[in-house]
């Protein structure tokens, strides 16, 4: 609907700037917007359709890369679907490695994105220090399993690697380091005024709108939503485990910073536990080459929120079907509802936010804008800088900030 | 607190004709038939009095002679719900629920894209995940579509 006082601005879907295609479109007025049209599909790879020509375990393999951040996610959320049709039982140690894994992954993930949330907000000194101490996750994952991702952990049946007593020392080693850390990112993100200030209020998803729009993740539980399917449907080892599920009830980015940070802590408890309760035994049985026919839905808490893969088999060693949903794609209309009569400059760190992966999801995302009767072309970079300086008109400035925490590196 | 068994029960002393179409596979999973005439009651009747208000996913299947859609509804204790409806080939008509839940839009345009099911009620919008200049009359997830070489 062609509108003379909105001004149209599309970002992406393909431009080199962009770190994934994704193509939003924003209708504005002034610098307000008024309506979010997603343009997904752009890195979609027929990926259910190449399942169905592949063995179970090739699939394994080729599911595994739906995603580079939760590759874990989506390879044991698959493999539980097929050994629950196969019916196996899966050694106690395999499912204990599944859990450790699963856990690592969520804590550089959702380090990763502390890294992010702040380059986007212009607090780049917070992203140095996080990406910096994720290196201490990417090593040890790199020791279990050989990878710093895509770790071919899984097998049909258990886990490809057993943990020795020296690595399980050094991940214990290592979550004292994370402990120390994330306790300080929480100060910094709960009493730092600029960061208080500049993410609460911001991308608004009441609990309400969360429950309708299906929200999942730290992206519903910031809403409010108790939901966690490691708690709710356990699966691995999480049914013998304890720890909480994180909620808040800001409903804004701040609370789904707040839910991540505690997340941080909640998985250190849980990968000690892991490591300690470990039990001996063999880590994998045998599995079928052909899958008898059947049907199993799997779903498991990715670092993004529920992922969910349904498997049909029909007696042959191919799966009959192989269906993926990933975590953004039930968060996609959500990022509509929270933009909608928002600022311009707010559109980075919502989208942000709810941690998009446009590669699993489909998987991709297209942005639109409106105003009088011009056109204009901006990347998602200048809309970055563009958001940090119009919060630095209001009196939201990290520079402050960032020469602070860059002095302590120095002493 | 709600079992598995209750909520068997429950939908099946509310429809006489899901009785032997509900099967409960392992704990929180359940698997159900409906015919496409029932369809909209049953989800309805699920989603409002049985509490399932989580939409994980819809799924489709090329059945041979039929499509088949399959709806996985989560309860807030962590049970699932498969409630699966079949519509012929030559006419896959199902109806929207995007006014229940808003959130499955994406879903349903998947259905449209990939096996060529005709969603009624759902809004225009864009396509999705197929390019605009995708044929309208390919769909890549029937099992009769092979990739071009």
């Amino acid at each position: 609907m062609p509108d003379k006082n909105k001004f149209k601005i599309p970002i992406g879907p393909q431009h080199p700037a962009l770190k994934e295609p994704e193509g939003f479109s924003l209708a504005l007025k002034g610098e307000k917007i008024m309506g979010v049209d997603i343009r997904l599909g752009y890195n979609h790879r027929g990926i259910e359709k190449a399942c169905e020509e592949r063995t179970y375990i090739q699939d394994l393999y080729l599911i595994e890369r739906v995603c580079g951040i939760c590759s874990h996610s989506h390879s044991t959320c698959f493999v539980q679907a097929v050994e629950e049709i196969a019916g196996l039982d899966i050694p106690k140690r395999a499912r204990y490695i599944r859990t450790l894994i699963g856990e690592l992954e969520r804590v550089h993930s959702h380090l990763l994105w502390l890294g992010v949330a702040g380059h986007e907000i212009g607090f780049d000194t917070l992203l140095m220090y996080t990406w910096r101490d994720r290196e201490v996750v990417m090593d040890i994952l790199a020791a279990l399993t050989g990878n710093r991702v895509n770790y071919g952990i899984n097998t049909i049946g258990g886990v490809r690697r057993d943990i020795t007593p020296d690595q399980c020392k050094d991940v214990l080693a290592a979550m004292d380091i994370l402990e120390e850390r994330t306790k300080y990112y929480i100060e910094v993100g709960t009493q730092e005024t600029t960061i208080v200030k500049r993410l609460s209020g911001v991308g608004v998803l009441s609990k309400e709108a969360a429950l309708k729009l299906d929200a999942v993740g730290p992206t519903a539980r910031a809403s409010g939503v108790d939901y966690d399917v490691r708690r709710d449907d356990p699966y691995a080892a999480y049914g013998e485990l304890s720890f909480d599920v994180i909620t808040d009830d800001h409903c804004d980015v701040y609370g789904r910073t707040v839910v991540r940070l505690k997340e941080l802590m909640e998985s250190y408890k849980i990968i000690r536990q892991a490591v300690k309760n470990m039990p001996d035994g063999p880590v994998t049985v045998r599995a079928p080459r052909k899958i008898p026919a059947g049907e199993a839905l799997g779903r498991y808490e990715a670092p993004r929120g529920e992922d969910v893969h349904f498997v049909k088999s029909n007696g042959t060693e191919k799966p009959e079907r192989v269906k993926v949903r990933a975590p953004t794609l039930a968060n996609v209309q959500a990022v509509k509802h929270m933009l909608k009569d928002r600022f311009l400059a707010d559109m980075p760190i919502v989208v942000a936010a709810i941690d998009p992966c446009f590669s699993c999801t489909d998987r991709a995302i297209s942005l639109r804008h409106t105003d009088k009767n011009k056109k204009e072309i901006i990347d998602w970079p200048t809309l970055r800088t563009y958001g940090i300086s119009w919060y630095k008109s209001q009196g939201i400035d990290f520079a402050g900030l960032n020469k602070q925490l860059l002095e302590r590196i120095k002493q | 607190m709600v079992s598995e068994g209750s909520i068997k029960q429950g939908l099946e002393s509310e429809f006489e004709h899901l009785k032997g179409k509900i099967v409960v596979t392992r704990p929180r999973r359940i698997f159900m038939e409906v015919d496409r005439a029932h369809f909209v009651k049953v989800f309805e009747y699920i989603v409002a009095k049985q509490e399932f208000a989580h939409l994980c996913t819809i799924t489709g299947l090329d059945e041979g002679e039929n499509l088949s859609f399959i709806y996985h509804l989560a309860h807030t204790g962590g049970i699932i719900l498969n409630i699966k409806v079949s519509v012929p080939k030559n006419n896959p008509v199902i109806k929207t629920i995007t006014p229940i839940f808003p959130g499955a839009e994406c879903y349903e345009r998947e259905l449209i894209d990939l096996l060529g099911a005709k969603v009624e009620g759902l809004p225009a919008g864009n396509r999705y995940p197929l390019t605009d200049d995708w044929p309208t009359d390919e769909f890549p997830l029937r099992k009769d579509w092979k990739p071009k070489e």
